[in-house]
């Protein structure tokens, strides 16, 4: 049973006389469990992808179904919802919330699907302290270094028990050694929590973590291999 | 949902982060709505002074005064003539429907003496009715009665003002005082009154029967003389009507025909008096509105401090949509910012203008009310400014498309 899975996938933008293929049909499958890097030039359309995949952009045509569900015809509260209860996002720039504390931000998510302050707090520690946080709870995003914050990031998104984490160039901020840090958190969490990890990237060194590398270009898929990390 | 303690949480920290935008926006509202308080303490203070002025004078009264004489040239002014009697109360009385009762007023002043303690003051002819006419109830002792007006009794009222300055702690209570050397018993006190619109001490009084003050005290040209006579009208609807009635009659008693002036004068006390009020109501009304004003201009500063924080905040907004939060969560949280503004600008508003209704109240002697139904209003209205104001800069927020948002610097 897929838990992605696309068919003909088109998001065109109309710029007056010519058209933008961002996706120019795409058609994959992503099994629960699968850790899936997404490669390619800058305009080649994974980012595009990516926000489809991660109910942040509908598709121009085309069928996009999470765990079964057609999200073509959802409405963006719907959206919204299925994003806070399936869908992790990890960023390139982290983008915690400067002013809110590392548990603060950790209960962000949490904040929008009706979860109880103290069950809130609890939760967050919890995933806090599962990424080696402890004793930084109440540091702010700017106390803590870059590679703290990324962990904050993925606490964030481990929290309301997503399948699914999509990580938007998760280490493009980082040095080589925080870097490897990371991969190797999202490796734990794919192998030991069969968490589903889609990494979008452009170092091919980093995709080598992954056990899948799907190329795109043009906005077409291009290439789509198994790999062993 | 968001929960409502967590949005305002979030809304008290993004507030306090700003804390001198946050403080100077509150300012407009504090302004404003310090202004509708103060304001509205000013019109209420001076209308409810009003009021008590049409309660202590006595309502729905209606007074008869003689009409103008000319010695030699001169014009004596209206009262001056004496043209009105006994018989024209009595007549009022009986023949006026819409008239409830009458009391004839025959006055002057002079000295009251008790023990070694003597004291200026006005004496007043007038019968018992005097008390319904003025609204005027007895505290203790008695009023005098009709018979004390056939015989012609040397019995009086007196006003507390009189206590005070006759009898300091003593009860005056069927105690003799000479008045202009005749001695009156004491039977009743009056209630005190307190001044009248013109600053009258309506306290300084002394009623005696009037054919006690016509015979013994005061005075008159001919007998049965009387200087103004009160009247009382059955209700306030009916003023108009007893007022023509009154009219009407002391044409006829008086013979005034086209050639003969007329001889006096009908007065609508308690109409003037409504009509200062109704006055005093529109001015105050008139001040809430100028002062609601600022209370706009403020909200209107809300509005612009929200739109520049929506703007500075569109990848905190991008991060919380991309995290779950729906466009009606990110709209909330916009709007309780502004409520949060704009209730904390109106409570502190409220006791800002409190505070200069008071200094008003000290320093210009003049009354101020702040009632519960104008803080309830102002801070209502801070609450609806917030609200209003609140609405579309949050609804701007909403709108924002989590991807653009996202990538916002």
């Amino acid at each position: 049973m897929a838990l992605i899975e696309t068919e003909d996938l088109y998001k065109i933008y109309d710029l007056g006389d010519n058209p933008v293929h961002a996706l120019d049909g795409v058609t994959l499958s992503i099994e629960q469990g699968e850790f899936v890097a997404i490669m390619g030039p800058s305009g080649s359309g994974k980012s595009t992808f990516m926000n489809v995949v991660g109910c942040l952009d509908k598709p121009s045509s085309g069928t996009y179904r999470l765990d079964s569900m057609d999200i073509g015809s959802l409405t963006p509260d719907a959206l919204a919802d299925i994003r806070s209860r399936k869908i992790g996002f990890v960023f390139q720039g982290f983008n915690l919330l400067p002013r809110a504390t590392a548990v603060e931000n950790v209960e962000l998510p949490m904040l929008y699907n009706g979860i109880h302050s103290a069950q809130r707090r609890d939760r967050a520690m919890r995933a806090l302290k599962s990424l080696g946080l402890e004793g930084r709870e109440h540091h702010h995003p700017n106390q803590l270094s870059g590679g703290q914050q990324q962990r904050l990031a993925i606490a964030r998104a481990l929290v309301n028990e997503a399948p699914l984490i999509i990580a938007d160039e998760p280490t493009g901020n980082l040095d080589t050694k925080t870097s490897i840090e990371i991969m190797e958190i999202f490796v734990k969490l794919n192998r030991e929590s069969g968490i589903t990890i889609i990494l979008v990237t452009h170092e091919s060194d980093i995709a080598t973590y992954s056990r899948r590398r799907i190329h795109f270009l043009d906005g077409k898929v291009v290439s789509d291999e198994a790999g062993v990390s | 949902m968001i929960s409502i303690p967590a949005t305002i949480k979030i809304s008290l920290r993004a507030l306090w982060v700003n804390k001198m935008r946050s403080s100077l926006t509150m300012l407009g509202i504090i302004i404003g709505v310090g202004a509708v308080i103060a304001m509205l303490a000013v019109g209420t203070g001076a209308s409810r002074k009003i009021a008590q002025q049409v309660a202590s004078v006595g309502s729905n009264l209606i007074i008869v005064v003689p009409g103008s004489t000319t010695q030699g040239g001169l014009r004596m002014g209206s009262g001056s003539q004496s043209t009105l009697t006994i018989g024209d109360a009595e007549a009022i009385e009986s023949e006026c429907s819409a008239v409830q009762t009458v009391a004839p007023i025959l006055s002057g002043s002079g000295q009251v003496v008790y023990g070694n303690q003597n004291w200026a003051t006005s004496i007043t002819g007038t019968t018992p009715s005097i008390l319904v006419v003025r609204d005027c109830a007895i505290v203790e002792g008695r009023n005098f009665s009709d018979q004390d007006i056939r015989n012609a009794t040397k019995v009086c009222l007196i006003g507390q003002t009189v206590v005070e300055n006759l009898f300091g702690g003593e009860d005056p209570l069927n105690k003799i005082i000479r008045v202009k050397n005749v001695p009156f018993t004491v039977v009743g006190i009056l209630e005190e009154k307190g001044q009248s619109l013109g600053g009258q001490d309506q306290d300084d009084v002394v009623y005696i029967p009037i054919t006690t003050a016509q015979k013994k005290i005061i005075g008159t040209a001919f007998p049965g003389m009387v200087r103004t006579i009160m009247v009382k009208a059955k209700s306030t609807d009916e003023l108009p009507v007893a007022e023509t009635e009154v009219n009407d009659l002391l044409m006829q008693r008086h013979h005034i025909g086209p050639s003969r002036d007329v001889d006096f004068t009908v007065r609508n006390l308690t109409q003037m008096l409504q009509m200062a009020q109704q006055f005093t109501t529109v001015m105050t009304l008139l001040l809430g509105a100028i002062a609601s004003v600022s209370l706009v201009v403020g909200g209107i500063g809300i509005m612009n401090i929200m739109l520049v924080s929506v703007t500075e905040r569109t990848r905190e907004i991008g991060i919380r949509m991309a995290v779950g939060a729906k466009a009606k969560d990110i709209r909330f949280q916009f709007i309780i910012e502004a409520m949060t503004l704009s209730l904390i600008g109106g409570i502190v508003g409220i006791i800002v203008g409190t505070i200069v209704a008071a200094v008003i109240s000290k320093f210009a002697d003049w009354p101020t009310v702040v009632s519960p139904f104008a803080v309830l209003l102002a801070f209502g209205f801070s609450g609806f400014i917030g609200i209003f104001f609140g609405f579309y800069p949050a609804y701007k927020a909403s709108l924002l498309n989590p991807i653009d948002a996202l990538r916002y610097e």
